[in-house]
């Protein structure tokens, strides 16, 4: 009985952790549709009109815009260098292995603050001014060992002995790799693409340092807007934020779920007919 | 068949190159440049003095403004990563003890946080316990109070911030090597006498500091060089030392003795990201990926 109640009181401590964990971001998404105009309890009724002037706001939109941007040309180049190195590490075996690894991954230990600064001061002294491209490759450094490292993680399932297999059944390299080994890594490269993405998307700390004048991303909007006071426009752009990162995740899940099960029908279908024929 | 070993041995290097081309452009360099910068000194001009000044390490290193604030800076730190110890090994206990079906859904929400905006995460305190916030709301239609208390712009509220913040990655770090821990070791403990306390002091406990260890370097790092909660949840006196490294740089533009601040933060975090890997490995931290 004694073990009974021990573990109960480790589900309620768990449950008040995840409250914890929740309720403040449950408490901004409530408050993006309460109608009081000052953006705080009480709640005064349900309405959209908030949604509705961060619509009607130049500046939000705009950010959202570059952040959009960004996000997408940070995870394109970011997954494209990390499924390389990934491949790299996983299929090969090196001298010097480890130390590569390391510094793949320095820059995760490197605080954010002192890696925005080498960057900044850096291409400062070549006489590079802040810019987009600034940005983008201060996101691309940030996001890289990310990537490399969840890619990594979903590469070393892949069985090499099916690209042997097209291999030695005549398929060239270029053929095996398009063919066979693209499509199985697929769901790791995507992985590496969302991570990176999202980091890119809620990145605000570099971005701080590395954004020129006039250019806002969505995470710093929210903050320049922080500085006035707490207003409902930023718990309606917070909400917009939550729901688009949340649901992006989920939504590449179930797709690349569908993908899946489509796959083994169709494979199943395959052998089934095989089975007929035979 | 010679070239083709030669290529075996050369392919690796060509997957890398772009990587590391791209690492050593946009980090190690820039990290070797600021090294140098810091011996340079800003003249009242605007123009960089070229040459080897100490002036910004002992301004650094002997100010005792800079002094109070890192120390701050490390104490808050520190609280942040023994809270998010003490409250991250519960969950993560729960989580690698419960029946498979719950699991998945623990451990999805887990993931959870780390898609939600760092920033709104940190703000939605604002809304909780702000003059017009969710508690002082309830306490006023009580009438515990009768006037809206500040409970906001305090260091309380920024460790409170960065334990919000910094939680989700020591539940999962401590998940994970509580989750591969053998279940049958605990048992066995059991079955030789150990009460269930015992057994979790003596056998689950030790298995699994390899996981809050890391956990633990990670929130230490990360709460040490954070830029945005002391702004948005802390009062005028609770800036910590990256403020300073963004005051110095982009206000004051005073780049040299912003490198020297900036690599001092680096220097001391990084002994203790050394001292780890020495005893751990950065392999452990690269587990909570998989």
């Amino acid at each position: 009985m004694k073990i009974m109640s021990g573990w109960s009181l480790i589900r309620i401590a768990t449950i008040l952790v995840y409250l914890f964990l929740f309720a403040p971001v449950a408490v901004v998404i409530l408050l993006a549709f309460n109608a009081n105009q000052f953006g705080g309890f009480p709640i005064e009724g349900f309405s959209l009109r908030w949604f509705d002037a961060l619509w009607n706001n130049d500046a939000i939109v705009r950010a959202f815009k570059t952040s959009l941007l960004l996000g997408l040309l940070t995870s394109a180049v970011s997954t494209t260098l990390g499924t390389l190195a990934a491949l790299a590490m996983v299929r090969y075996d090196f001298p010097g292995k480890r130390t590569i690894s390391t510094l793949l991954v320095a820059p995760i230990l490197i605080p954010e603050v002192v890696l925005a600064v080498a960057l900044l001061l850096f291409l400062q002294f070549l006489s590079m001014p802040k810019s987009f491209g600034l940005l983008l490759m201060g996101h691309v450094v940030f996001t890289l060992p990310f990537v490399v490292l969840v890619v990594q993680a979903r590469l070393v399932s892949i069985r090499r002995d099916v690209e042997e297999a097209a291999m030695s059944l005549g398929a060239t390299p270029i053929q095996t790799f398009f063919e066979i080994t693209l499509p199985l890594m697929l769901p790791a490269v995507m992985a590496g693409m969302l991570f990176s993405f999202t980091i890119s998307f809620d990145d605000i700390t570099g971005t701080l340092f590395w954004k020129p004048g006039g250019v806002e991303t969505v995470p710093t909007q929210i903050f320049a807007m922080l500085r006035n006071s707490i207003s409902p426009e930023i718990n309606a752009l917070g909400a917009v934020m939550v729901i688009f990162t949340i649901a992006l995740p989920l939504v590449a899940a179930s797709v690349s779920r569908v993908l899946s099960m489509r796959k083994i029908r169709a494979s199943n279908r395959a052998s089934n007919r095989s089975e007929q024929t035979a | 068949m010679a070239a083709d070993i030669a290529g075996e041995r050369r392919a690796p290097w060509v997957l890398l190159s772009p990587s590391l081309a791209t690492v050593g452009l946009l980090l190690i360099i820039p990290m070797l440049f600021i090294v140098v910068y810091s011996f340079w000194l800003r003249t009242a001009t605007g123009a960089d003095q070229v040459g080897f000044y100490l002036d910004n390490w002992i301004e650094v290193l002997g100010d005792r403004f800079y002094r109070d604030i890192l120390f701050q800076t490390f104490a808050i730190a520190f609280y942040t990563t023994v809270i998010c110890a003490f409250i991250g090994y519960i969950p993560a206990y729960f989580v690698a003890n419960t029946p498979m079906k719950s699991k998945a859904f623990l451990l999805l929400m887990l993931m959870l946080p780390f898609w939600i905006s760092y920033i709104i995460r940190t703000m939605s305190w604002i809304n909780i316990l702000g003059t017009s916030g969710a508690l002082n709301t309830l306490f006023l239609s009580i009438g515990i109070i009768d006037e809206p208390i500040q409970m906001l712009y305090n260091q309380t509220t920024v460790v409170l911030g960065l334990v919000h913040y910094l939680l989700p990655f020591m539940i999962l770090n401590v998940y994970v090597s509580l989750d591969g821990i053998d279940k049958n070791l605990t048992e066995a403990a059991q079955s030789l006498g150990c009460t269930g306390w015992q057994a979790f002091r003596e056998v689950t406990l030790p298995l699994s500091m390899p996981g809050l260890a890391a956990g633990s370097l990670l929130c230490f790092v990360l709460a040490a060089g954070t830029y945005i909660t002391p702004i948005v949840l802390g009062g005028p006196r609770d800036a910590m030392f990256a403020n300073l490294v963004f005051e110095a740089i982009v206000t004051q533009l005073n780049w040299p003795l912003g490198s020297a601040l900036s690599l001092v933060l680096l220097a001391l975090l990084g002994v203790l990201v050394v001292i780890y890997t020495r005893y751990l490995g950065v392999d452990q931290i690269a587990k909570s990926f998989k």
